[in-house]
Parts: structure tokens; C-alpha cells; sequence
């Protein structure tokens, strides 16, 4: 039992810092970054690109080098999502709905295959593998790696709130969120925050992307696609565009998923979890903490 | 097939008055010409890897038209488009298998199932914002994959084999060449199925939703009903899709539908223009050869298609073969060639947001007016 809450605040962990940046693109551009998985998928390809160009990494540095790594990544793969959004996201602002879906549906197929592309279409073994002893926690096991990638994650979490709520940066998210024109009308460089905002998005995913890689030891150009469903259905369940239910959602549909795939067999997980969307969908498409937000004609 | 692709810069043209070009491709004839070169396909080249490709670019021209249906006539984006596929080919393939009937009987059960799975996806979601429906459908598609890849009754990975071929009226249809005409012959049937809904009244109202959903609802429209039809409609059609498919490979497993496959039958929709048939069907063709042309570049092909979608979107988000918005009026031959730039507009364009670009398209072509005209047009034949 808790094994099972442990087991799911942990991937939940994961869930929340990818939906974090797909929350915070929709929010303020309101658009669905479905390119937005293959930048973990991204980072994860980055980060093993960085760490077998090292070479054999000894065993008591692994996680400082991954530190590192995870902070380079988080730089360039930041660096490519604003590169998409410039790209592919800006020249469409303003253009019907469905012309950007597009657009997003084709980046996200770009990368994907781009990464197949150069990285060949097998899986890859991470070059840095977390172990460490495992203790016992009110009956659940927990391993070192586990707390420490837990705490890389909320930290990141934290910052991201403070910077979101006592910034001048954040506060110009908030105002975009609100009123896009209003917010260029009282001087903010709407195109700038909007950069910043692809740039923070895309660097969470990439440091979830490397953790990830370091955790399961396992990459493959597909895997941004899964969690990227997971990532906004954990968004939708905590109300998308809302950064704390973005991280309460992705807690919450760990949470669910460990039971439900206790509960139905590990086989079913994935389907479990549409089913949790779906079912969000339709009975409170809002999400837990998001607010009923009226069509403007 | 090869003077439709090349032309597929046609519209630019259009802007003249009724240039000879536009003309060959307004004109009501070319439907028959594709469908003859379809039929003298095999005349021509008839080994088998020909005909198993045909095969597949015929069944994929129909998988296209009905996704054309849900993204190119209401404007709703369906990124499982995919999973209906899959429900008619497994719904096929286990009621031929457990009952040992003829494929061609098990239609309706195939029907039935995909409205049934229309009607899953759909009725929860269209009322929410389109964007919404786009992931849930992405959802669906793993849902119906994986479904497929747990349970007994669908074979698990290794799927459903030895699916008999198609027999009409004691005929064995299952050779290469004569499959292939009955898919030609079926799938005609069924563009022009979707075709001619997307002329009829029903056909309006989709585009009208497209164009604008505040608007048509406030014209009276019921959106969530129309929304729900096109949604049906389309899944039909994959359903058909998938029970030809399964008759062709006599084989499935849950490997041949995965999210790739939707994306493909999106790009051909997207390439060759929302909302018109013709395009659809060439896109369609372009998007099931192509791959087979640049089998040696690997993944790369991929990537190449993926950077088509963002440019296409960016610089002509119509595609390359638009649909014309322009309904002429009764007993007025169509002699305004301006009108059919609408183009300019693929779904939404008459959206509250123009972009600048089409809109400076429309004024070039000395029609400012348009928008306002379409949009009365429909008001006077929904009201």
C-alpha cells in the first residue's frame, strides 16, 4: 500500500514536470504543444549524447555528472522549443485552430523522426545508470536514486512557482494568461515572454527527459509520445493552464495509475489512464483547481 | 495521375478569370478520369508488388476521404484516426473467423461497431474545445491499440490471421488483380459518398461549424449534433477502411495501427487541401507512394514529411489543392474566378482571426466582400 503511494508520487513526480510545461504554453498562447513529449524524448537523447561523449564516468561521480548534464540539457533543449516555437508556433499566431494543431502534430513528428533519424530507431542503454541501497519507509521501499531524482523534481517545481509568482517575468505570464492584448497594450514584450515561456517549458522536459534516461536506463525515439499524453492528461486533471494543478495533477494521476494498474494488471496502465482523460473530460473538464473559462466572441 | 500532381500549383492561377487550367480541374469529368486510370492500372503493370501497393494506395485514397470528412469539411482535428481502422479490421476479422462467414457479410457488424466506437469518443468530447477532442482522439488510438494487444479475443501482438479473402455471389474475388478491383470499385463508391455529403445540407452545415461555430449555432444549427455526424461519418468510413484492409492482408495486428498510420492519412488530408475530395484523393496517392519511392532513406522520409506539415501549414495552410467555399447560385454559370481563391481560407479562415496574409489575398483578388457573401449564402439556405 505504501509501496503503491510511493511508487506513484514518484512517476507522478515525472508526470507533473512535463505537464508543467505543456500547462504553461497552453495558458498563455493557448496552444497544445504536441511536440511537447518529444522534448523529453529530446532531452533524454541529449543527455546520453553529452554522457557517453565522456566516456566511463566512475561510479561515486555519476551523480554529479548528471547534475551537470541536467543542467545542459535543460539549456539546449530549452533552446530548441523556443527554436520550434519561432518556427513552426509563431508565424501561425492568429491563425484558425486547426492550421496550428497541425503544425504542433508536425513538429512533434519531425523530432521524433529526426531523433530516429540520427540516432538510429533502436532503443539506446543510458551510460549512467542510478543505483544506490534501498531503505524502508513505513513499509515501502524507496531507493536513494529515487529520493534524489524526487528531489531534483520538486525542487525545479519550487522554483518554477516562485519565479511564476514573484517575477517580473512571471507576472507577465500571468498578465499574457489573462489578456494577451491588454498586456501589450501596458508595455510587455509579449513575443519575449512567450519565448521565455517555451524556453522554461521545454528545459523542465528535457531535466525530466535525462532523469528519466538515468532512472530506466532505457531511450527510444517514441518514448516522449506516451508520456506526452500522460503529461496532459495529468494537466487536464489538475486544470490545464493552472500551474499548481498542473503539479497536482501529475501527482494525482501517478497516484492513480499505480492503483489502477495494481488493481487491473500492469498491461492495462496506459489504458487506465486515457480512460482517467476521458472521463475527466466529460464530468469536469475543467480539472480540479482550473476555472470555467467563457468564450469570448 | 501524374498531370494531377503536377499541377497541384493550379489554384495560384486561379486568381484570372477561368483560365484553362482551373477549368480542367473545376471540371466534372475528372472523377472518371481518375477512376479510369485506376481501372487501367493493372492493364499496364500487373506483378504482384504493383498490385499489393495499388491495393494499399486505393484502400488509403479511402481512409483519407473519410478523415476528410471530420478534419477537411467540419474542421475537427482527428489524430486516432487510426483506431476506426482498427475496429473494422478486427471487428471483420473475428465475426469472419468465429461465425466462418464470407467477409462481405460481417459489413454490418463492422458498421455498427465503429458508429458504436464514434459514438464513444465522440459524445463526450465535442462539446468541449476542439483542441480537446485532438488529444482525446490521440488517447483513443492508443486505447484501441493496446486494447487490441492485451486481449485473447483479438490474437494479442500476434493478432488475427488467415482472414478470408472477398467472394461476391460465388465469384472469388481474392486474387491480386481482381481485389484490387473490387477496391477500386468500392472505394469510388465511397468517395463519392463523401463527396456528395459534403455538398448536401448537412455538407453546409459542416463547414459552416468550421468557419464559425458561434455563428452557426446562432443560426440554428444544432453544432453538437452536426459535429457528431461528421464524427460518425468518418468513423464509417475508417471502418470500411479497416475491413478492406484486413480482407487485402488477410492478416492484422495491432502493429499496423499505430499513431504513425493516423499521422499519414492527416498529412494527405492536409497536403492535398481540407475539404476537397479531388485534392484528398491525390494527397492521398502522393502520401501511400512516396514511402515506397524513398524506401533507402529510412527514417529520414519521415522527417521530410513532418518538415512538409509545418511548411505547408506556414505558407499555404489550404494545401495544395484548396476547396472552394464558393457555392455558385442556381442558374448562374460559375464564371467568377476570384471566388474560388478562397482557398486562402482552408478550414477557419473566415475564422474571427484572418491572418494578414489571407487577407491580403482576398483583396488582390478583388473580392473583399466574399467572406460576408459565403457566410450570407449559408444563412439563406440553413434558415
Amino acid at each position: 500500500m505504501t509501496q503503491l503511494v510511493w511508487n506513484g508520487l514518484f512517476v507522478g513526480s515525472f508526470y507533473a514536470l512535463i505537464a508543467l510545461g505543456y500547462s504553461m504554453v497552453y495558458g498563455i498562447i493557448k496552444l497544445l504543444n504536441f511536440a511537447h513529449g518529444d522534448l523529453y524524448m529530446l532531452g533524454a537523447f541529449i543527455g546520453y549524447a553529452m554522457l557517453s561523449s565522456v566516456g566511463i564516468i566512475p561510479a561515486s561521480m555519476s551523480i554529479t555528472a548528471l547534475l551537470i548534464v541536467l543542467l545542459l540539457t535543460m539549456i539546449i533543449s530549452g533552446g530548441i522549443g523556443v527554436g520550434i516555437e519561432r518556427l513552426a508556433y509563431r508565424p501561425l499566431r492568429g491563425s484558425p485552430r486547426l492550421a496550428v494543431l497541425i503544425t504542433a502534430v508536425g513538429a512533434s513528428f519531425t523530432l521524433e523522426y529526426g531523433v530516429s533519424a540520427i540516432a538510429g530507431p533502436n532503443p539506446r542503454v543510458f551510460p549512467v545508470r542510478l543505483q544506490g541501497q534501498t531503505f524502508d519507509v513505513l513499509g515501502a521501499r524507496v531507493s536513494a536514486p529515487q529520493i534524489v531524482l524526487m528531489v531534483i523534481a520538486v525542487l525545479l517545481m519550487l522554483s518554477l512557482n516562485s519565479y511564476i509568482q514573484r517575477t517580473s517575468m512571471g507576472r507577465a505570464m500571468r498578465a499574457i494568461a489573462l489578456d494577451p492584448k491588454g498586456s501589450l497594450l501596458m508595455g510587455i514584450n509579449v513575443n519575449k515572454v512567450i519565448t521565455w515561456t517555451f524556453f522554461i517549458g521545454s528545459a523542465l522536459a528535457g531535466a525530466a527527459g535525462v532523469m528519466a534516461g538515468a532512472y530506466y536506463g532505457k531511450i527510444d525515439f517514441l518514448m516522449g509520445f506516451i508520456i506526452g499524453l500522460k503529461a496532459f492528461t495529468a494537466a487536464v486533471i489538475g486544470g490545464i493552464g493552472n500551474i499548481k494543478g498542473a503539479m497536482l495533477g501529475g501527482l494525482l494521476l501517478g497516484l492513480l495509475e499505480a492503483f489502477g494498474s495494481q488493481w487491473l494488471g500492469g498491461e492495462w496502465r496506459d489504458v487506465f489512464t486515457f480512460a482517467v482523460l476521458i472521463a475527466f473530460l466529460t464530468l469536469k473538464p475543467t480539472g480540479l483547481l482550473g476555472e470555467r473559462v467563457t468564450e469570448r466572441v | 495521375m501524374s498531370e494531377n500532381i503536377d499541377s497541384s500549383t493550379a489554384p495560384r492561377l486561379i486568381g484570372k478569370p477561368a483560365s484553362v487550367v482551373s477549368r480542367l480541374f473545376e471540371s466534372k469529368q475528372l472523377g472518371w478520369a481518375g477512376f479510369a486510370i485506376a481501372v487501367i492500372f493493372p492493364f499496364l503493370v500487373a506483378n504482384n508488388y504493383a498490385m499489393n501497393i495499388a491495393t494499399t494506395a486505393v484502400i488509403f485514397i479511402l481512409l483519407a476521404s473519410g478523415l476528410n470528412i471530420v478534419v477537411g469539411y467540419c474542421g475537427l482535428l482527428d489524430l486516432g484516426y487510426i483506431a476506426f481502422m482498427a475496429v473494422g479490421a478486427y471487428t471483420a476479422g473475428i465475426v469472419s473467423k468465429a461465425w466462418e462467414l464470407p467477409i462481405l457479410f460481417t459489413i454490418p457488424a463492422v458498421l455498427l461497431m465503429t458508429v458504436l466506437a464514434g459514438l464513444i469518443i465522440g459524445a463526450p468530447t465535442l462539446r468541449l474545445r476542439s483542441d480537446y477532442l485532438a488529444i482525446v482522439t490521440l488517447g483513443f488510438g492508443e486505447i484501441i491499440r493496446l486494447t487490441a494487444n492485451n486481449l485473447t479475443i483479438t490474437g494479442g501482438p500476434s493478432g488475427i490471421y488467415g482472414i478470408p479473402g472477398v467472394e461476391l455471389f460465388g465469384l472469388d474475388l481474392s486474387s491480386p488483380v481482381m481485389f484490387y478491383f473490387f477496391c477500386v470499385v468500392v472505394v469510388s463508391l465511397l468517395v463519392l459518398g463523401s463527396a456528395r455529403l459534403g455538398k448536401s445540407r448537412l455538407g453546409r452545415a459542416w463547414r459552416f461549424v468550421r468557419e464559425d461555430e458561434d455563428a452557426a449555432e446562432a443560426m440554428g444549427i444544432h453544432t453538437y449534433k452536426v459535429k457528431l455526424a461528421a464524427y460518425i461519418f468518418g468513423a464509417m468510413w475508417g471502418g470500411m477502411g479497416g475491413m478492406l484492409f484486413a480482407a487485402h492482408l488477410s492478416a492484422i495486428s495491432p502493429q499496423s495501427f499505430v499513431f504513425l498510420q493516423s499521422a499519414l492519412v492527416l498529412m494527405a488530408v492536409v497536403l492535398g487541401g481540407m475539404g476537397n475530395t479531388r485534392g484528398v484523393v491525390v494527397g492521398a496517392v502522393v502520401i501511400s507512394l512516396l514511402p515506397e519511392f524513398l524506401r533507402d532513406m529510412g527514417n529520414l522520409r519521415y522527417v521530410i514529411f513532418g518538415v512538409v506539415l509545418i511548411a505547408v501549414m506556414v505558407l499555404r495552410p489550404q494545401g495544395f489543392w484548396p476547396a472552394r467555399a464558393y457555392e455558385p447560385e442556381k442558374g448562374e454559370p460559375n464564371k467568377h474566378g476570384p471566388d474560388m481563391d478562397d482557398g486562402g481560407s482552408g478550414p477557419g479562415a473566415h475564422g474571427r482571426k484572418r491572418s494578414r496574409r489571407e487577407h491580403k489575398k482576398v483583396t488582390t483578388s478583388g473580392q473583399e466582400s466574399f467572406g460576408r457573401e459565403t457566410s450570407s449564402q449559408e444563412r439563406g439556405e440553413n434558415a
